[in-house]
């Protein structure tokens, strides 16, 4: 059994807007309890506005006005040493950022500054976490490090507007990678780009991750990526964690109705029938339904379902499900 | 060579056309209204008192016609004035005949000169450097405080600002610390003498102060604004998730972005500024080309004032130009078209 | 209406609604004047504010402040024909040349560039120093205009660019509609804030203009405006003179209306930007 390597405990965090005079409070990370182990890749999966980014800017201890912690804690086991990544000041965050942590946006954001060269935004994050004598050769280890994923060496002497949106993603991968962090977050790494290309970045995450032996936490909501990279996910709905288990049983013996429609609606080989997804939308993280926030689109729906919310908790060995139907025993695929 | 096909040919071209536009405005401006020059001029000069025979006054109008190249058609006129604008020549004053109007300008063209320069340069590092600064750090005390003083200061016209620093600084309401008038004291020699200097320092004090605060006021704004919008873009967050030193997101990726935009809000405003200038100068009597001006206007020396059009439509497109062409220098995204 | 109520939590929109509704009224009052503006000695001159004359007399023997009603009066309604002149010319521009492109755009940009690039003063000096004689608030509001159109012109064409890509304008395009009701009905009410905010800077900036052109006696100085009476009140050496009433009037009252005008607009615009609209920060 691997070490946990991040963990939160009942982490809350919201945003707090004044929209003339009214207060709205966006509940995009609602009571989440995630444990994170070393050497894995752990997907966590679901819908646009489930809250996702928001948990991992969390993660990252990004939390700036208008979001704010409101409970809980993100705790880092770095050797032997629980840290809370909200206790420590910007110097610290700062140091551990990229050093241990490391972060791969999704490809269609410009996040490269466009007026510098690709090798003069390798150097500045290098020379910004590294000891003297590596500052003094920023280059070469840029170099290395690009020739090492396989990729061109020119690409350096670019500008980012000069690359693809494929190759640019390329980079951003091997940014996060340059300083060899434990854990490496990706945020919808595969959107926005052609299947081709996204089986490139996929199988690129894969071979870095083997050889790093380092966690991978891949965010997106398509599921086809998420079976072929993770080892463990964690389905989001409405802010919380609803289901959590290993990438063959979520896709197996899904527990929750909400991860059941997730899986049905998949596409297989074989199989003409028509694919059916959720009924209804998302609900709105400022008006949450009460008790379970799946209710209204649940066909199982029972009474306390619309009075209690579930807990997360172990069903079966390391499955955990927040349902009251798991609470029963029943639970069947939904037709 | 694309690069000069497609930007640098284009930009010339459209250099030579507004000069040539403007140039062609102001010669057909005062051909294009009911008065006759001469006749005023002849009416003046019978209103100060001056006598003249009937045969003398047609030679008068003879001559004067000729030097003002007012005779022939419009364009013999318009060919000849090109004549003469190639040769340097924009003619003679009306009013402080015979001195050529290249003289006045020249006389007077330094202390503007020096002026502009001296502000814009002041404005341009101050106003970008603080407001970047506000901009990055937007949500502190002395950030908001600026933003508020500058809300107030921005809408004011040029003149209406010096006017308010001549009654405050130099009048007797409240204090009197500066001079009233003047480049430098009466009768003071320009020589290379520090006293000379000190003179002259003390005597651009406010005309440079007020083209300052109000300059910068504005350009302190933008670049706020600048800073703040460029502060939300994901290439700043993500350098920041990267945990690269403050500082070097502060410079490198924040002010470096945002002054793009603002090098050419400060091409686009040199007309502005200079019109600012000139005015600033009316007020306090300082003797540049805005007092020039003023004189020339009241005294109807058209020749005069259309001499300083010429000479500042050309001084401003020339500036934008330079400017236009250094931008790709500073803005890889523009160079490879 | 909830809109006028959250324009008022903002300290700028309440200061400037505030100040120019004061302004309006004094413009309103000069139709009540008991003195005619035009005429000199109607009182005694160069008098201290009074319980009868509230601001004094000047010294062509005219009562200040029913001289300021008129000055307020005539100066707004320059700026308006101004304004309003102007955006006709720069809406028009701006959505030719974004919605044409092509050469009609650079042609048009051209004009607009070059006007912006000729030193606007000088221009207007020559065109005053010329003019003066014919002057009159309507010749002197379209002088104004000639020239405040092309820096709001460029705003609107980079709207119109960037709601050309839009969607929406495709859909529009493919179901039939003609060009002008695509850019009448579709286009101008995204472009109704833009127009709004500019307007009123280009008032505040007509009413600059003028006085600056009236402090230099290029304007007709017997109609009464803002600047004229600055004109005045410097002609008669009302500094050198200490008479006080007479040179702080205008130029109290124009500071008021310079920064209540650029408030307006700000706060208005700010108000319709929607990416400024969710900026604020809850307290807990």
């Amino acid at each position: 059994m691997n070490e946990s390597i991040l963990q939160t405990e009942q982490l809350k965090a919201f945003y707090v807007l004044d929209v003339y005079g009214t207060p709205k409070v966006v509940k995009a990370v609602n009571e989440v309890d995630l444990e994170i182990k070393e050497n894995e890749v752990y997907g966590i999966a679901g819908e646009s506005g489930c809250g996702k980014t928001t948990l991992l800017k969390a993660l990252v201890g990004a939390i700036e006005p208008p979001l704010r912690l409101v409970g809980g804690r993100v705790l880092y086991h770095m050797v032997g040493d629980e840290v809370d990544i909200f206790s420590l000041d910007e110097e610290e965050k700062r140091r551990l950022r990229w050093e241990y942590v490391s972060y791969v946006p999704q490809g269609s954001m410009s996040v490269l500054n466009p007026v510098i060269k690709l090798k003069e935004t390798y150097r500045d994050f290098i020379e910004s976490h590294a000891s003297k004598d590596m500052r003094a050769d920023a280059f070469q280890i840029a170099r290395n490090h690009i020739a090492e994923l396989g990729l061109p060496l020119k690409i350096l002497d670019a500008y980012p507007h000069q690359l693809s949106g494929g190759m640019r993603q390329r980079v951003t991968i091997a940014l996060a990678t340059l300083l060899h962090p434990r854990i490496i977050i990706a945020d919808e790494p595969t959107t926005a780009l052609d299947v081709v290309v996204q089986r490139g970045v996929v199988q690129l995450l894969k071979d870095i991750q083997r050889r790093l032996e380092n966690t991978i936490v891949v965010v997106t909501h398509d599921m086809g990526v998420q079976a072929n990279i993770a080892d463990r996910i964690g389905i989001m709905y409405a802010g919380k964690i609803v289901e959590e288990s290993t990438t063959e049983r979520i896709f197996g013996n899904p527990h929750h109705p909400y991860t059941q429609y997730l899986i049905n609606s998949l596409p297989r080989f074989g199989d003409k029938t028509t694919r059916k997804s959720v009924p209804g939308s998302p609900p709105s993280l400022v008006n949450l339904p009460s008790g379970c926030p799946f209710h209204p689109r649940c066909p199982y729906e029972m009474d306390i379902c619309t009075e209690q919310v579930p807990s997360l908790v172990n069903r079966d060995l390391n499955h955990k499900v927040a349902c009251w139907l798991a609470g029963e025993g029943e639970y069947g695929k939904a037709s | 060579m694309t690069f000069m096909k497609r930007y640098l040919i284009p930009r010339l071209i459209q250099y030579v056309l507004v000069i040539w536009l403007g140039i062609t405005v102001v010669f057909l401006i005062p051909r294009l209204t009911p008065n006759d020059p001469i006749m005023r001029m002849i009416g003046e000069m019978r209103g100060r008192g001056s006598t003249l025979e009937p045969g003398t006054m047609d030679d008068i109008i003879e001559d004067l016609t000729e030097m003002y190249g007012l005779g022939g058609s419009w364009l013999d006129q318009y060919w000849a004035f090109w004549g003469r604008l190639f040769h340097g020549d924009f003619g003679v004053s009306f009013f402080q005949f015979p001195t050529r109007v290249n003289q006045l300008i020249a006389t007077a063209m330094p202390w503007t000169l020096g002026l502009l320069l001296t502000t814009t340069a002041i404005t341009w590092t101050f106003g970008n450097i603080i407001g970047g600064l506000a901009g990055y750090y937007s949500r502190k005390g002395w950030s908001r405080t600026l933003d508020a003083v500058a809300m107030v200061i921005r809408p004011l016209p040029y003149y209406i600002f010096a006017f308010a620093l001549l009654l405050l600084f130099a009048s007797s309401l409240v204090f009197q610390w500066f001079p009233l008038t003047g480049g430098a004291s009466m009768g003071a020699l320009p020589t290379f003498t520090w006293a000379y200097i000190k003179d002259v320092l003390w005597h651009s004090a406010l005309p440079a102060l007020s083209l300052s605060i109000l300059g910068g006021a504005v350009v302190f704004q933008t670049m706020k604004l600048l800073v703040q919008n460029v502060n939300a873009e994901s290439f700043v967050q993500y350098a920041k998730l990267g945990g690269v030193t403050e500082s070097r997101i502060v410079g490198k990726y924040v002010i470096r972005n945002a002054l793009l935009p603002q090098i050419t809000g400060l091409a686009l405003s040199f007309g502005q500024i200079f019109s600012g200038a000139l005015i600033t100068e009316i007020v306090f009597s300082y003797p540049g080309l805005g007092m020039l001006l003023y004189r020339a206007i009241i005294n109807g020396d058209y020749n005069l004032i259309m001499g300083i059009t010429i000479f500042s439509i050309v001084g401003i497109s020339t500036a934008i130009l330079v400017v236009d062409l250094t931008y790709p220098l500073i803005d890889p995204r523009v160079r490879y078209y | 209406m909830k809109v006028l109520r959250d324009l008022f939590r903002d300290y700028r929109f309440c200061f400037s609604f505030g100040v120019l509704v004061i302004i309006l009224i004094l413009a309103l009052l000069s139709f009540f004047a008991p003195y005619d503006p035009t005429l000199w000695n109607v009182v005694p001159k160069d008098t201290k504010p009074s319980a009868e004359h509230i601001l004094g007399t000047d010294s062509n023997g005219q009562d200040i402040f029913w001289q300021a009603t008129f000055a307020v009066r005539n100066s707004l309604i320059i700026s308006l024909i101004a304004a309003m002149v102007s955006r006709v010319v720069a809406i028009l521009v701006g959505m030719i040349a974004g919605y044409k492109g092509g050469s009609t755009d650079r042609v048009l940009m051209f004009v607009s560039d070059s006007l912006l690039i000729i030193p606007l003063f000088l221009t207007m000096v020559m065109l005053a120093m010329l003019l003066r004689q014919h002057m009159n608030l309507v010749i002197l509001g379209l002088m104004l205009s000639a020239f405040g159109w092309p820096w709001d012109a460029r705003l609107i064409r980079s709207l119109i660019l960037s709601l050309r890509e839009r969607e929406f304008t495709e859909t529009a395009v493919l179901s039939g509609t003609g060009t002008v009701k695509l850019v009448l009905k579709e286009y101008l009410p995204f472009a109704m804030p833009l127009i709004f905010s500019t307007l009123i800077n280009n008032m505040s900036w007509a009413i600059g203009l003028e006085m600056t052109l009236a402090i230099l006696g290029l304007v007709n100085i017997n109609i009464p405006t803002l600047g004229t009476m600055l004109n005045w009140a410097l002609f008669y050496q009302s500094i050198l003179l200490q008479r006080w009433w007479w040179i702080l009037t205008p130029v109290v009252l124009a500071l008021f209306l310079f920064i209540a005008l650029y408030w307006l607009s700000v706060s208005i615009s700010e108000y319709l930007d929607p990416r400024t609209r969710i900026q604020r920060v809850g307290t807990q």
